[in-house]
This record gives structure tokens, C-alpha cells and sequence, in this order.
């Protein structure tokens, strides 16, 4: 393994140091391991606060600015945050209209956020969390833990920001992160397996000639192994395991997403077939974004996100946002 | 057990986890996301250096402290699991320099009790439940036999690790694990791992 890191044990902090000095507009307390908007907080918004483990970047720390969150707590790599810094980072942004805590369905990340709310509760603070489970590879059923929580974390972190921004109450911005979430479905294929500076081995063994499909994003392995196929019959089988599980009648927001190691002429080509395969069925995409944006350190491989959209939902992706990892109109 | 012993229970711990830290990570690479002997490694050493710089008074402070220390500093679900259990156990103790092996198996059940509210998982479900369960029953039966803290100990890490063995045929339906499905079997629970190696620090120690 080679990695640009100086000690496995400080890679985070040393990050957020290296995010601290490139980004003034933004906050970071690096003992307590958080980072929050440099206006926080502010009077009467509705605070956004997300965070999970390290290795998913821009996740969640780049999405910390105007039209986003307001404040992200990334944890050790691919580890959860612990609550006291979960509830460092309420307290920083709570401006008294509450904070929404924005949680993908990951026993750790459930438990320690869940364990944060009583804790900020207990202080006068009202939280509302927003459980993000969109990726159907995972069976949901009354004996799995339900379904992991990936992509359509950025879509419910840009648009329940904008309705926060735009100053919505506490239950409105957490209504409409619910609901995006509950439109979304997602589905990922990893090609090899991502390395973590501690362990400083590939997370799984993924023969040459095959891939893991349905794999989560901190590289737990998914459905199953399949043998390599063309980019145009892996996209078919990514939609039909989407659009079997939801409907998706259009028009969907689309996020075709990198997994760290994968080169965007790969993502492009992938959105083209995409963008082919929903004409064929009659699904119209209002909007699509291309890029790494929830990524599993360094593993190649790239998943689909589908978002049926209401015009509310593209009027909100519309509004600007102005963060280190996804900007617009402003 | 008195205070220096349950600090070398949780010294034990440390040492034991930190010389299987590896097999635990790759143990967890098989049917998790790899970092479980990465995140208790750092969580027990964290509760060794609480526990030196502010010697406790109780044995009950011993696992409150180690408990609140494991939920701070370890994240996942390791440090709410681990840290709830530790936590809850010492919550159950009477406030006392010194306990008798009974009130240890009211403080261990209280742990089992706790871990078991906070995770939702039974025994069966492939996690550490399923080494936990067995070492506290033989915990309790050896105490009501009349076993001393030694000989309770011995039986309740044998019976852990008897219980973290038959974990590998299960398929997980908790954790990360339970993604994998029918993929999880064949493998050994990380969790009941270290959680039969803190039994077998008990044992070591007593």
C-alpha cells in the first residue's frame, strides 16, 4: 500500500487541519473533531448537522457551507463519530430553531447519533434526525438491520439544506429530507477494494476478473461476485435492482457517483448509458450530477442514485450552495 | 474483586486486544468493514490511560469510567455496545472498594441487559451476544455453586469462547454483517472475539 499519510493515527486530524487552512470561510476544531459553517450559529435557522465515518470525502465535511450543512462530524475512517463530538457539533449550530440530524442507516452511525440526540435533548436543544437508507442491494426485512444509507445522503443534505436556508422550520427541513430519502434509491459496484491507512491491506480480496456487486460504502462486501461485464449490461442491472424496488416514473434527479479510484471518462460513459436506458423506459432526468461525492477512500467502482423528484425538490437542488465540495449559483 | 483487580481486568483487556487487534480487523474484513481491532485498540488503550491518571475508588468507578471512556473514544457500534455494557455493569455495583462474585454476576447481567436494549440483537444473531450470554450464565451457575471469583471467571471464558466459536456456522441478521446474508456463515463473529477475550482477561487476572 502507498499512501500520501505521515502516521495511520493522525490522518484525520492532520486532514482537518490541512481543511482548516484551505477553507477560512469554514471552522474546524480539530480536538474535538468537527467542522462547522464560520457564521454558526446562526439565529433562528435550523442547524444541519451530518457526519459519519472519514474515507467518504467530500462527505461529509465538503458539504459544510451557505445552501448545505452546517456543520459535519467525521469520525475515525470508516468509523462512526462518538457523541460527545456529535453533540459538540449540535451545540455549535444550534441557533434555537433545532437541528436536524442528517444519519445514514449504519448500526454505528444510528446508535452513537441516537445516543447524541438524548444527550442535546437533555440541554434544551430539539433534534429531529433524518435516517437515510436508500441503497437497495440490501434486502429490507423485519431481520436485517434494513437498508445501508449512500448516495442519496448528498441529496438530502443539498436540498433539506436549501429549505433550511431559505428558512424553514425545523419539522419542514426535516419533512423534505424524508422525503427525498424515501424517493431515492441507489446501487453500487466496486471493482477492487478501498485500502484504510490502519489497516494498510484492501478491505476484501476481489479476484482480477470480477466485481462485488452491490457493495456498501466502506467497502463491506455486497449481494454477490459476478464476473466482469461491459459498462452498458452492469448499468442495465444496477437500474432494474433500483427501479425494482421503486418506481421512478420521472422526472428523477440522477447522481452517478465515483467510489474514489475511478477516472470521471469512466462516470461519463457510465451516465451516457444511464441517460440511454431511462429514455428507453420513458424516465425523464431533470437534473444529474457526475462526480466523487460519497466515495469509499480508494476503492474503484461508482453507484447509481435515484431520486424521484417533486418540482419542490428541483426548485430546492436549484438553490445555490456554496461549500468546498459542491457549489453553485452562489 | 477489588479495585486493583478490576484495573487489572481492564489493563488485561487492553494487552489481550491490542496482541489480537490484527485478527480481529480481519476478522471483521470477512463480514464487516475491517476496523473493529482498530477501533477497541485505541478505545481500551484510551481506558487504561483514564483509568492511570484518575485512579478510581470503586470497583463500580473502575467500569463506569472504562464504559464512558469506550463510548468517547471508539464510535461505531463497537464503543456504544462495549461502552454500554461496561457502564451499565458498574452502575449495578453497590459503591464499594470491594464485591463478592455475586454482585459481579448482578453487574454483569445488568451489561448483558443493556447491550442487549441498545443493540436489539438476541442470541443467535451472530454478534457478541452470542459469546456474552453463555459466559454470563456460566458465570452465574458457577457462583450459585459456590465458585470463588477465579473459578466463576475461568467457566464464564471458556464459555465465551465455546460461544464466539459457534458463531461461525450462524448468519448474521445484526451489524454490517447481516448485509451479507447467507455470505455471512463460515465466519467468526468479531465481536463475540473480543468480547471472549474480556472474559478471558477476567479470568487471567482473578
Amino acid at each position: 500500500m502507498k499512501k500520501f499519510i505521515n502516521d495511520p493515527a493522525d490522518v484525520v486530524a492532520q486532514a482537518l487541519a490541512g481543511i482548516a487552512a484551505a477553507h477560512p470561510e469554514l471552522r474546524v476544531d480539530i480536538d474535538e473533531q468537527y467542522i462547522v459553517r464560520a457564521d454558526a450559529p446562526r439565529p433562528g435557522k435550523v442547524g444541519l448537522v451530518s457526519g459519519g465515518g472519514s474515507g467518504h470525502e467530500p462527505l461529509h465535511g465538503g458539504f459544510v457551507g451557505p445552501g448545505m450543512l452546517d456543520a459535519a462530524c467525521p469520525g475515525e475512517v470508516f468509523t462512526s463519530p462518538v457523541p460527545d463530538q456529535i453533540l459538540a457539533a449540535t451545540k455549535a449550530v444550534d441557533g434555537g430553531a433545532g437541528v436536524v440530524h442528517i444519519v445514514k442507516n449504519y448500526t454505528g452511525d444510528v446508535m452513537n447519533f441516537q445516543l447524541a440526540a438524548e444527550l442535546a435533548t437533555d440541554e434544551g436543544i430539539s433534534v429531529e434526525t433524518v435516517l437515510v437508507d436508500d441503497d437497495v442491494a440490501v434486502e429490507d426485512s423485519t431481520w436485517t438491520a434494513g437498508r445501508r444509507g449512500t448516495g442519496a445522503t448528498l441529496l438530502v443534505e443539498k436540498i433539506a439544506g436549501a429549505r433550511a436556508e431559505e428558512g424553514g422550520k425545523l419539522a419542514e427541513v426535516a419533512a423534505i429530507g424524508r422525503e427525498v430519502n424515501t424517493n431515492s434509491g441507489s446501487f453500487a459496484y466496486a471493482l477492487t477494494a478501498g485500502t484504510t491507512p490502519a489497516a494498510g491491506r484492501p478491505g476484501f480480496d476481489l479476484p482480477a476478473d470480477e466485481i462485488e456487486a452491490g457493495v456498501g460504502i466502506h467497502g463491506e462486501p455486497g449481494r454477490r461476485r459476478e464476473k466482469l461485464r461491459p459498462a452498458r449490461e452492469l448499468v442495465r442491472s444496477a437500474l432494474d435492482a433500483i427501479l425494482d424496488a421503486k418506481p421512478f416514473p420521472g422526472p428523477v434527479i440522477v447522481l452517478v457517483n465515483g467510489l474514489g479510484g475511478t477516472p470521471l471518462i469512466e462516470l461519463y460513459l457510465i451516465y451516457g448509458e444511464l441517460a440511454k436506458h431511462l429514455e428507453d423506459r420513458g424516465v425523464r432526468i431533470a437534473r444529474q450530477l457526475i462526480g466523487n461525492y460519497v466515495t469509499s477512500l480508494d476503492m474503484a467502482g461508482m453507484s447509481l442514485t435515484l431520486c424521484q423528484a417533486t418540482d419542490e425538490m428541483i426548485r430546492l437542488w436549484d438553490a445555490p450552495a456554496r461549500t468546498p465540495g459542491l457549489r453553485w449559483g452562489a | 474483586m477489588n479495585v486493583a483487580l478490576a484495573r487489572d481486568w481492564m489493563r488485561a483487556a487492553a494487552d489481550l486486544i491490542a496482541a489480537d487487534a490484527d485478527r480481529l480487523t480481519q476478522l471483521d474484513s470477512a463480514i464487516g468493514d475491517g476496523d473493529h481491532g482498530v477501533n477497541l485498540n485505541r478505545g481500551f488503550t484510551a481506558v487504561v490511560a483514564a483509568l492511570e491518571k484518575t485512579p478510581p475508588e470503586t470497583v463500580s468507578d473502575v467500569l463506569v469510567k472504562a464504559g464512558a471512556t469506550l463510548m468517547s473514544r471508539v464510535g461505531g457500534a463497537s464503543g456504544p455496545l462495549y461502552g454500554t455494557a461496561l457502564r451499565s455493569a458498574g452502575k449495578a455495583l453497590p459503591p464499594t472498594a470491594e464485591v463478592q462474585p455475586a454482585d459481579l454476576a448482578t453487574a454483569l447481567h445488568a451489561g448483558l441487559d443493556a447491550v442487549r436494549k441498545l443493540g436489539g440483537a438476541a442470541p443467535g444473531d451472530k454478534t457478541l451476544v452470542d459469546a456474552y450470554t453463555p459466559a454470563l450464565d456460566a458465570f452465574e451457575k458457577a457462583v450459585a455453586g459456590g465458585a470463588d471469583l477465579a473459578e466463576a471467571a475461568a467457566a464464564a471464558s471458556r464459555a465465551a469462547e465455546a460461544g464466539a466459536e459457534a458463531t461461525v456456522p450462524m448468519q448474521a441478521r445484526k451489524g454490517r454483517a447481516s448485509y451479507l446474508g447467507e455470505r455471512s456463515i463460515g465466519h467468526r463473529d468479531p465481536g463475540a472475539t473480543s468480547t471472549g477475550l474480556i472474559f478471558q482477561a477476567l479470568a487471567d487476572v482473578s
